[in-house]
């Protein structure tokens, strides 16, 4: 039988969202397929486990993999506890008014703020103005600012997540709120709340411009909250673009996408297992 | 408040026999409550004489309920029967109701208070939000404010020329270096992200679906200096081969930020599209529609505005993205004037002087902060006026 006019410009139309679809993964192999294989042949134990040295940053890059490890923990420890707790205000406690509007109104904000404007107002501000050192601190308080509006979202998302009956179920054991919020809601959207944290870290890990001028550019290796460091991002922007050891650069960000998809796989891992109890 | 059938079931219950003493006694209550309920519901009188009715029940429900009921309850409902306490008849149905099931249940004063207090912790968490970004818009355009009265805000916006060692601080090449690559981005990564959403939500299946978002979701997590690498050891020589030139500028900035855009614009129009009722789509085939004719008549026109938003804040991605495009413009402080040709924008040219800036070059930098913060503000703002017009269009 003959196509009809309509029928091929259906099958015309069709493809090409296909291709958009091909076209967008595509990009995404070609950018790991690259760096994973220009990268695993850098990639050794001397590359984790020891330090850059000479003026070509020869060697390893192990202080920039704990100054990032450092930063990433130290800003969600400062971020979590706020966010989650903002979370549960807008989740379970605001009445739908101003105050709550005002709210979503500045986490949106936040959450668009330039990471370079971030990264400025943390110089100005934690460093210049409270005189805090360049340190894993300050950039750990900058970075926090970044991740509070992401990890609200997540959390406030998993806790709407939990069905309403279980919470009627604790209010007619005789709970009051905070019981009912503590023992019951928190505790079942649990997984998707580490799920969100975890894609936090991911983005947190990878983030250059907020901790460029908050957590100095020396490599050091960081043993208390006020000492500098390197991060990851940065030992790979400052090698890619005086073009000194692009082998180096490749081995870097490696190990950066392969810590941040570590995260992801976790991430998704936990929350497929939730399903499965689901 | 009980149910009067089941009291009538107990009463013939009694009746037969069937019950204990003390459950009589308690079939009894509930029967009386039935009855004040009764009562106050079909007396058809004025307010007062319906309240003397009442009243007259509660006071022998008073009593009755005294040798169980505790002494705070007794004493409201004597209060409410003595005028004293100015409330409805309903609230004395609810009381005596309260007082037959037995001693009323309520929470300690300290339990209160700790629901207070933590509610409040709660909310002060959600205020550090606010507080972070008034904090950094205060702060950013207070360490700006010097450009402003040294340079001058309209020469400082309209300046073309910027060198810091002849003092000249105009920002135009900036501005335009900022929108000619973001909207160059927008140009090429939105279509290609709402397709590649349209694709997802309406064509692809389960297993299909399975394999492209997690990618979509992954190409999100590639951190910006890795795209920005990317584009420097690849794209750059590849454009510089095809148009000519060093293969950083404007080219190779559209190519990396928009692939950068997709997954923001893609997720988001996902979520528009998966939330438009199923019932429109088999409407639209049952009327003999294929696929195309669904999606661009009547998938596509009910996610309008949820289009948008994505755009929009696909845009706000762009264009307060740094360290990508800060590897690949070029860095050149000069008007546009060709896809190869180098340039730079509000977002690099910071990051680019910041390390060695001093006296009005900073501050400088800063209304250049400011500026940006304030146009990512203002997209969101766009963004929730829309989404509340949209609101009001549907309802």
């Amino acid at each position: 039988m003959k196509k009809t006019k309509d029928q091929i410009i259906n099958d015309v139309a069709l493809s090409f969202f296909w291709i958009a679809a091909g076209l967008t993964v595509a990009a995404l192999f070609a950018i790991i397929i690259y760096v994973v294989v220009r990268g695993i042949a850098v990639v050794s134990p001397t590359f984790v486990f020891t330090w850059p040295h000479g003026v070509n940053a020869e060697g390893g890059i192990f202080p920039t993999i704990i100054a990032s490890i450092y930063v990433t923990a130290l800003s969600m420890l400062i971020a979590t506890p706020i966010a989650v707790l903002a979370a549960v205000y807008l989740a379970e406690y605001a009445k739908q008014g101003l105050a709550v509007r005002i709210i979503r109104f500045a986490a949106d904000s936040l959450a668009s703020v330039p990471s370079i404007v971030m990264g400025l107002f943390g110089f100005a501000f934690f460093i210049e103005t409270l005189g805090l050192p360049l340190s894993m601190l300050s950039a750990a308080l900058a970075l926090s600012l970044l991740m509070l509006p992401i990890i609200m979202r997540t959390t406030e998302e998993a806790i709407r997540g939990v069905a309403r009956y279980i919470r009627w179920g604790s209010y007619g054991m005789g709970a009051t709120k905070w019981q009912t919020v503590s023992r019951v809601v928190i505790p079942a959207a649990m997984p998707r709340i580490i799920t969100g944290l975890i894609l936090a870290m991911g983005r947190a890990i990878g983030e250059t411009a907020v901790v460029f001028f908050t957590m100095g550019q020396a490599v050091n290796l960081p043993v208390i909250p006020t000492d500098s460091g390197r991060a990851m991002p940065i030992h790979l922007y400052l090698l890619a673009v005086e073009g000194i050891n692009i082998p180096a650069a490749f081995g870097t960000a490696f190990m950066l996408m392969g810590l941040i998809f570590t995260f992801n796989l976790l991430a998704r891992l936990i929350s497929k297992r939730y399903k499965k109890v689901d | 408040m009980s149910d009067p059938t089941n009291e009538y079931t107990d009463w013939e219950e009694f009746e037969d026999g069937t019950l204990t003493e003390e459950e009589v006694e308690l079939a009894d209550d509930r029967w009386a409550d039935a009855e004040i309920e009764d009562s106050a519901r079909s007396i058809d009188e004025t307010g007062d004489e319906k309240r003397n009715v009442v009243a007259e029940l509660m006071r022998e429900r008073a009593a009755k309920a005294q040798s169980r009921a505790d002494d705070d309850t007794v004493d409201k409902m004597i209060g409410i029967v003595d005028g004293e306490a100015p409330v409805g008849i309903d609230d004395g149905i609810d009381l005596a109701a309260g007082a037959g099931a037995g001693k009323l249940q309520l929470v300690t004063r300290q339990t209160q208070i700790k629901e207070f207090v933590l509610a409040s912790v709660f909310f002060l968490c959600a205020i550090v939000a606010v507080l972070g970004v008034a904090l950094i818009f205060a702060f950013v355009a207070y360490k700006a404010f010097p450009i402003f009265t040294e340079v001058g805000f309209g020469n400082f916006i309209t300046g073309t020329e910027w060198s810091g060692t002849e003092g000249k601080f105009g920002i135009v090449p900036f501005i335009v270096g900022s929108f000619v690559v973001t909207l160059g981005a927008l140009a090429i990564g939105a279509p290609l992200a709402v397709m590649t959403a349209v694709f997802l939500s309406e064509l692809a299946s389960k297993k299909i679906r399975s394999f492209v978002r997690p990618a979509v979701e992954l190409l999100a997590g590639i951190p910006s200096v890795v795209y920005g690498f990317f584009g420097v050891v690849v794209i750059a020589p590849i454009v510089s081969r095809l148009f000519g030139g060093v293969g950083f500028g404007p080219l190779t900035a559209w190519i990396i930020l928009s692939i950068m855009i997709v997954p923001t614009i893609a997720t988001l129009t996902e979520d528009a599209l998966d939330s438009i009722p199923m019932g429109i789509r088999e409407a639209s085939f049952a009327m003999g529609a294929n696929q195309w004719q669904t999606i661009y008549k009547v998938v596509l026109p009910a996610a309008k505005l949820g289009i948008i938003d994505a755009v929009i804040l696909g845009m706000g991605r762009a264009i307060g993205e740094t360290m990508a495009v800060l590897m690949v413009v070029g860095n050149a402080p000069q008007l546009f004037a060709g896809i190869t040709r180098p340039i730079s924008t509000l977002t690099s040219q910071i990051v680019l002087d910041m390390g060695y800036a001093t006296g009005t070059q900073r501050t400088a930098l800063f209304g250049m902060a400011a500026i940006l913060f304030i146009i990512s503000m203002s997209l969101v703002l766009t963004v929730r006026l829309l989404s509340r017009f949209g609101q009001e269009m549907s309802g």
